[in-house]
């Protein structure tokens, strides 16, 4: 998770870097975590250009674009075309979201039959993909915000490293950690409750824990933790590697 | 100044690939042939997610968070919908503090959504800016006000659901866990000025410039015996349709179109409105009486029937919002214990909850080990799709010698005047298995 130079120079140029917010397969709500940093708004559209973000502004400037930010994932063949087009004018592609960095909740279909030909009355109307990918199983991704939804201070951490030319400082540690620092009863020790946050990754500060709930893992694998003291099979160890490994 | 979408001018008709501002992605298509509009189309070109089909063989328990997913704007509306259809299967009745605190999250999400949509994507059409940031430019007050009205709201959905985004503290049957009435109560201040900031965004788009159009709609919304209909109620219609959320599928048809992959719907054959301007339309006597003299003042009568003005009907429902959850956590007694139990049957549940874009119709068929086999799920926008789509008829048709740029704008905000979601409005072209 190193920033490139190209990054880097971003900061420098006259009028701010500009900045393009692409949507692909996604709720919208990690666009949203964006529009929600009430506080914070105003000063990125001072730092930044704001140069594409259809959700927000009908005003749309033509490429190349320092910062991309992804949310979403690629579900249909026009979208696998699209998000090469969206890495060619980028010079720093940033996924952001459960969709992007993992397939999201749609990428369930991915383990389901073939459903298109039983649920669609009229199917040949409908032109997807079997499968729910994430952003870096077609492109290269220089940085991945994990969260479903993202957080709204991981985010601005993200932004703000970009402008400086630092790398993000997003920890690699889990929830259990956080849900620790926190000081939080844990509910598989008190309670009994099944909890993912020992093998998710950080970000949310251990929401679910707080609610009485056992971290269902929105997040995603933490990397360096594994699965298998769980005692859960393989091909989800071999996931959380993937991942780690990204 | 560059207008959004891409536009392709020529003598057919007006054509906006991609529209700015609205949630998710759609276009629109008027197709004119010898002076006449012979076709006006929002086409949606969302992914579809195959939400109702990867329900099937998941546990009843999990919509909640599984259909929160489908957006994220409105999740709580997905999430209440969920448990009221799952809820309704098990045969289970939540009692009154767990329902009242479902109310104040729910304001919390009007007020969020609405401020959004009426400050960021909606006034800058009727001021001539292309975002709401554009429009902070010039007045940084105005707009501050806006982010400040939505961040209460906001603000009310992480205290009680942990956060704004897919809340982790809804379940079936209630909450994880009640907030300390403390806790609800530190939100009085934000929420008294969040008020005002909401009658100040009424008197604010009261005053703007609408176009002179009118439809005559057959509204649809639910109501309630004694209160603005947010959790549950009837299905009303303003033809005198009156029924149970039960009853939704024996009235209300979808069908596939080629242009959309969201379904378009009719009740008993018709084109329907829902939303705002309909809930208000068939609930304004059920406005607290403030709410009301606001209403008028910013010159609404009992009814609108005029799309552009349902900002104004927004900002009116920001206004109650605000104030039903000052209300509701006045007398807030924290649901003990959160949550009740719901065993599951082998049975179908149903459940209607007004989202910030209107009625959102959740329907379950669960087995008595818990396992979901089947699963509708009808969101708002995808039911006002040929409302949008006779509204741009309508509109274009007497316009069409205005000129190009100028009208293919107003029909880009002729759509945006129904906060439209794509996203949600896409996500469910698969459970139509109809396997015939």
């Amino acid at each position: 998770m190193t920033v490139p130079a190209r990054a880097r120079a971003a900061g420098r140029e006259p009028g701010g870097p500009t900045l393009a917010v692409w949507k692909f397969a996604s709720c919208d709500g990690c666009q949203l975590t964006l529009l929600n940093c009430e506080d914070e708004l105003l000063a990125i559209a001072d730092s930044v250009t704001i140069a594409s973000f259809p959700e927000a502004s009908s005003e749309v400037l033509p490429g190349p674009y320092d910062i991309s930010i992804v949310e979403g994932s690629v579900t249909t063949p026009a979208d696998a075309e699209r998000i090469r087009a969206v890495r060619g004018q980028s010079r720093f592609l940033i996924t952001i979201g459960a969709c992007a960095t993992s397939g999201g909740v749609q990428a369930l279909r991915n383990f389901t039959d073939d459903l298109a030909p039983v649920v669609y009355a009229s199917p040949e109307y409908i032109d997807s993909l079997r499968t729910s990918t994430p952003i870096a199983d077609h492109v290269p991704v220089d940085f991945e915000l994990r969260g479903c939804p993202i957080d709204k201070r991981q985010l601005l951490e993200v932004i703000a490293a970009l402008l400086a030319g630092r790398r993000p400082n997003v920890r690699a540690h889990s929830v259990c950690i956080e849900c620790k620092r926190a000081g939080r009863t844990c509910v598989l020790v008190a309670h009994g409750t099944p909890c993912l946050g020992p093998v998710t990754q950080a970000g949310c500060g251990a929401l679910c824990p707080s609610a009485g709930r056992g971290c269902y893992g929105c997040f995603g694998p933490a990397p360096g933790w594994t699965f298998l003291p769980f005692g859960t099979a393989e091909p989800v160890r071999k996931e959380a590697e993937s991942h780690d490994a990204r | 100044m560059t207008h959004g979408s891409r536009m392709t001018r020529g003598s057919r008709g007006i054509n906006v690939p991609a529209l700015a501002r609205v949630e998710g992605e759609g276009g629109i298509e008027i197709v004119v042939s010898d002076g006449q509009v012979t076709q006006a189309r929002l086409d949606i070109y969302e992914p579809p997610r195959f939400f109702e089909a990867l329900l099937r063989g998941r546990r009843y328990t999990e919509p909640p968070d599984i259909t929160a997913r489908i957006c994220g704007i409105c999740p709580i509306a997905y999430q209440m919908s969920a448990c009221q259809a799952i809820e309704d299967a098990c045969g289970v009745a939540v009692p009154e503090p767990v329902r009242k605190l479902r109310r104040i999250i729910y304001c919390g999400e009007w007020i969020e959504s609405h401020a959004l949509h009426v400050y960021l994507l909606h006034a800058p059409d009727f001021l001539g800016y292309d975002s709401g940031i554009h429009l902070a430019r010039d007045h940084p007050d105005i707009v501050g006000r806006g982010l400040r009205l939505k961040k209460a709201g906001n603000r009310l959905m992480e205290v009680i659901g942990g956060r704004s985004v897919h809340p982790v503290n809804i379940k079936v049957g209630g909450f994880y866990r009640a907030p300390a009435v403390a806790e609800l109560r530190a939100l009085l201040p934000v929420l008294e000025q969040a008020r005002q900031d909401a009658a100040d965004t009424l008197a604010w788009v009261a005053a703007f410039d609408f176009p002179d159009f009118e439809r005559g709609y057959e509204f649809v919304s639910l109501r309630a015996p004694d209160e603005y209909p947010i959790t549950e109620g009837r299905v009303v219609s303003s033809r005198g349709l009156d029924i149970a959320p039960a009853e939704y599928d024996g009235h209300f048809t979808e069908f596939q179109v080629r242009h959309s992959t969201a379904l378009h719907s009719v009740l008993d054959g018709r084109t329907y409105l829902t939303g705002p301007m309909a809930r208000y339309s068939l609930n304004s006597a059920r406005l607290p009486a403030d709410v009301a003299a606001a209403a008028r003042a910013a010159g609404l009568g009992a009814t609108c029937a005029n799309p552009f003005r349902s900002i104004i009907v927004r900002a009116v429902e920001l206004l109650y919002a605000c104030g039903e959850a000052v209300r509701l956590i006045g007398g807030y007694q924290p649901p003990d214990p959160p949550a009740v139990e719901a065993g599951p049957e082998d049975a179908t549940g149903y459940g209607c909850t007004e989202a910030p874009r209107g009625l959102l119709y959740h329907r379950y068929r669960i087995t008595a080990d818990g396992v979901i086999t089947d699963a509708k799920i009808v969101p708002p926008t995808a039911q006002n799709q040929r409302a949008i789509e006779a509204d741009l008829r309508d509109f274009a048709a007497p316009r069409l010698d205005a000129p190009r740029e100028r009208l293919t704008r107003e029909c880009e905000q002729a759509v945006r005047n129904y906060d439209p979601c794509i996203s949600c409005a896409a996500h469910f072209l698969d459970l139509r298995v109809s396997q015939s």
